[in-house]
């Protein structure tokens, strides 16, 4: 007791203190924080009548948003697998790491669903015992599942790890490997079970394609690295994780390939639509190319597809991959790419024209653009507080054993 | 359905005078439902709302309660009226089926308002459960290049033919297949219905139904006092609370109680049949032997109880 105890308080002590810039980033993350609890406020009152959604277009921007989120806890754990493949010598700061980002997304996904459900007060009817959930038929109730047992698989991972080496032990291999081996495949089965919520729906072309679940895994594959790359590089710059350029480079080189996938996937999907030219190609016409004058979503769309292949180029190459500009620019058009793609991209038109060939054209609202700040916002500070815990012990510099360690560090050494 | 098919509650006032002009099988509807007693003005009950539980699970007593319930929501909401809940069951023997005559359909919208009147959908935002398509002659069932938005005072428009659209109370509803909270089910009587209490506003069925049938209260709907029907049915037009999924129920307050639904009862040119399918003389029955009936996409294999044909 007195253990967990210390380990909480030692918590506290390393997320309350830190450099400006740190501060300063928790400020901004205060108000978007604050801007989501102002916009969901005013939708709890009036409403999901806040949002652009309508009849038509009854799931919009925030289940887009936790589409894309999906895919990034899916794929944050999945990097675990060339560290492990290419035996990096940081594997454990590499797990920790990843499924942290997986803890945070995963958390911003249930926030999605729970800001876009018209009646949250009833959310408790899908537990089981003292709900009735419609298991297994309903695709929702998997996706319930998967994704709090992935949150569940994560957070004690990473709690184990970071208590065990706070208190100067090993962390106990025969739980943290099981766990860290199930969490691999459990990934995929959230992003699956994720992609099934949409395929299975029949009265929706543009999402009934067996190829969707395939083309959500390529695609988080691409985007869930993308911000590991980013982070890696700057936890390298300011604590002493030793992460070689060629473990990044490496990963580059895999997101080339994933993107490669990815893109070959879109293209055999247009490639059908169009050379059948059914009455199912609406949707893609929709998407690039807009319907009787509606032509909101198409800039986004050519935009993602223009990043994602500009990215693939930037990746293959070896030279525009070693270059730290160049890979950071291709870590950021991957991510921009992917959240198009994977969100707006992927509901908006598998809703327009709705099923009675109705055309209406969604864009967010203000309430919905606070909301999902607000979101991002709950995500962005759970990673920075759980960085801000793990980074010191996991190199050592904090342990139950040492007094006031922080003090002793060189100042603003401390991510963020 | 123990819950409710065997409950006993008053006959509505005008179930008697209309059960004459209809066919057989509603004469046993009526005689079902005038063995039904009342319970309604039963004593209230403040725990129910939000710990309530699913309806299949409430005992006769919780949804006598929460009829009475319901009746006082109203009273205070829209004022002093004849209100009267109900939870009438399905009976034994009766399976609700629908056709419509495309020949004669002119796309006059009548049935689109009086639904929205019998119902009690919201006046703002509108919510409509009837969709009338107009249909350009030449490409025939065409949704995408459909209207719903023409105007119906010149109707029948020359090169235009009209397909209104409600829910088709599948047999195979995707819908109810993907409600996490079991929300949603399809009763013995055919008719796939809402509990409103029970609904989490998640809309994965306004996703997955392909007939665009499923509406949501993006706000809380707003119905002028005088325009609110007071016999109202827990799983039917009872006014929605705001944020949960609604819809058609074949007007599940009238057809249960020996009544047609409002929609067919207005139809100016007798589009509209509706009966029992399981009876051989009902209406549907014979125009679903006499004429040529099929149903709306049927390649998705929903097998709608809401069949289209053209009699003339």
């Amino acid at each position: 007791m007195t253990g967990i105890l210390r380990f909480l308080q030692g918590c506290v002590r390393l997320v309350t203190r830190g450099s400006r810039w740190y501060y300063a980033w928790l400020a901004l993350l205060a108000i978007m924080i604050a801007t989501g609890i102002a916009g969901y406020s005013s939708q709890f009152r009036h409403g999901l009548i806040a949002t652009n959604m309508r009849d038509q277009v009854s799931w919009a921007f925030y289940i887009g948003n936790f589409t894309f989120l999906v895919g990034v806890a899916a794929a944050a754990v999945l990097l675990v697998v060339p560290a492990y493949v290419y035996q990096w010598k940081p594997i454990k700061e590499v797990v920790v790491l990843g499924e942290m980002l997986a803890i945070s997304a995963l958390i911003m996904c249930l926030l999605y669903i729970l800001v876009d459900t018209g009646s949250p007060q009833n959310l408790w009817h899908i537990f089981p015992l003292v709900g009735r959930p419609n298991f297994p038929s309903s695709m929702l109730v998997w996706d319930a599942i998967v994704l709090n047992g992935y949150l569940l698989i994560n957070a004690t991972v990473v709690i184990h790890i970071l208590y065990k080496l706070f208190h100067g032990q090993d962390y106990n291999k025969k739980i943290v490997v099981p766990l860290v081996l199930l969490s691999i495949p459990w990934a995929v089965g959230i992003h699956t079970v994720t992609a099934f919520l949409y395929n299975g729906m029949a009265a929706r072309p543009y999402w009934n394609a067996s190829i969707l679940a395939p083309r959500f895994l390529a695609s988080a594959f691409c985007s869930g690295p993308a911000i590991l790359l980013v982070l890696f590089q700057v936890l390298r710059k300011t604590t002493r994780f030793n992460i070689p350029d060629e473990a990044i480079w490496k990963i580059a080189e895999l997101m080339a390939y994933t993107m490669f996938f990815n893109l070959f996937l879109l293209g055999a999907e247009i490639f059908k639509e169009f050379y059948s030219n059914t009455e199912h190609v609406v949707f893609t016409r929709y998407l690039f190319f807009g319907l009787h004058g509606h032509r909101a979503v198409a800039p986004f769309a050519w935009f993602a597809v223009a990043a994602s292949f500009a990215a693939f180029l930037l990746f293959v190459i070896p030279r525009t991959r070693r270059n730290a500009v160049t890979l950071n620019l291709g870590c950021f058009l991957i991510f921009a790419g992917v959240f198009i793609e994977k969100g707006m991209g992927l509901v908006i038109p598998g809703m327009t024209p709705d099923t009675l060939g109705e055309i209406y054209e969604y864009t967010p609202t203000m309430v919905e653009w606070m909301v999902a700040a607000g979101v991002f916002g709950i995500g962005f500070l759970v990673y920075t507080l759980l960085v801000k815990i793990a980074v010191p012990i996991l190199e050592g510099r904090f342990t139950a054993g040492m007094e006031r360690p922080l003090d002793a560090a060189p100042g603003g050494q401390v991510a963020h | 359905m123990s819950a409710t098919g065997n409950r006993s509650l008053p006959v509505l006032q005008q179930a008697a005078p209309e059960a004459r002009a209809e066919d057989p099988s509603r004469r046993q509807f009526l005689q079902a439902a005038a063995a039904a007693g009342a319970a309604a003005a039963l004593g209230a009950c403040d725990v129910e709302g939000a710990l309530r539980r699913h309806f299949k699970e409430l005992s006769k007593d919780e949804v006598a309660r929460l009829l009475a319930k319901i009746e006082r929501d109203h009273a205070r909401r829209f004022g002093k009226k004849d209100w009267k809940a109900t939870a009438l069951g399905p009976r034994p023997g009766v399976e609700f089926g629908y056709g419509l005559d495309l020949s004669r359909c002119i796309g006059c919208r009548r049935c689109v308002y009086a639904c929205v009147k019998e119902n009690n959908q919201s006046r703002d935002p509108q919510i409509h459960w009837i969709r009338v398509l107009e249909m350009d002659k030449v490409r025939g069932v065409d949704v995408i290049e459909s209207d719903i938005y023409y105007q119906a005072d010149a109707v029948p428009r020359p090169g235009k033919f009209y397909m209104p659209v409600q829910c088709h109370q599948c047999r195979n509803p995707p819908c109810v297949k993907v409600c996490p909270v079991q929300a949603t089910w399809t009763e013995p009587d055919g008719i796939t219905v809402v509990d409103y209490d029970w609904c989490i506003g998640c809309r994965c069925c306004m996703a997955a139904c392909p007939y665009g049938a499923r509406h949501f209260n993006w706000t809380e709907p707003h119905i002028e006092a005088a325009e609110v029907n007071p016999d109202l049915h827990i799983l039917g037009n009872r006014v929605r609370p705001k944020g949960v999924v609604e819809k058609c129920t074949f007007c599940i307050q009238r057809t249960r109680a020996g009544r047609y639904p409002a929609c067919v009862e207005i139809c100016p040119v007798g589009a509209r049949k509706f009966g029992n399918l399981l009876d051989p003389s009902s209406e549907i029955r014979y125009v679903m032997e006499n004429k040529r009936v099929f149903v709306f996409k049927e390649e998705l294999n929903t097998r709608p109880r809401f069949y289209y044909f053209y009699a003339t």
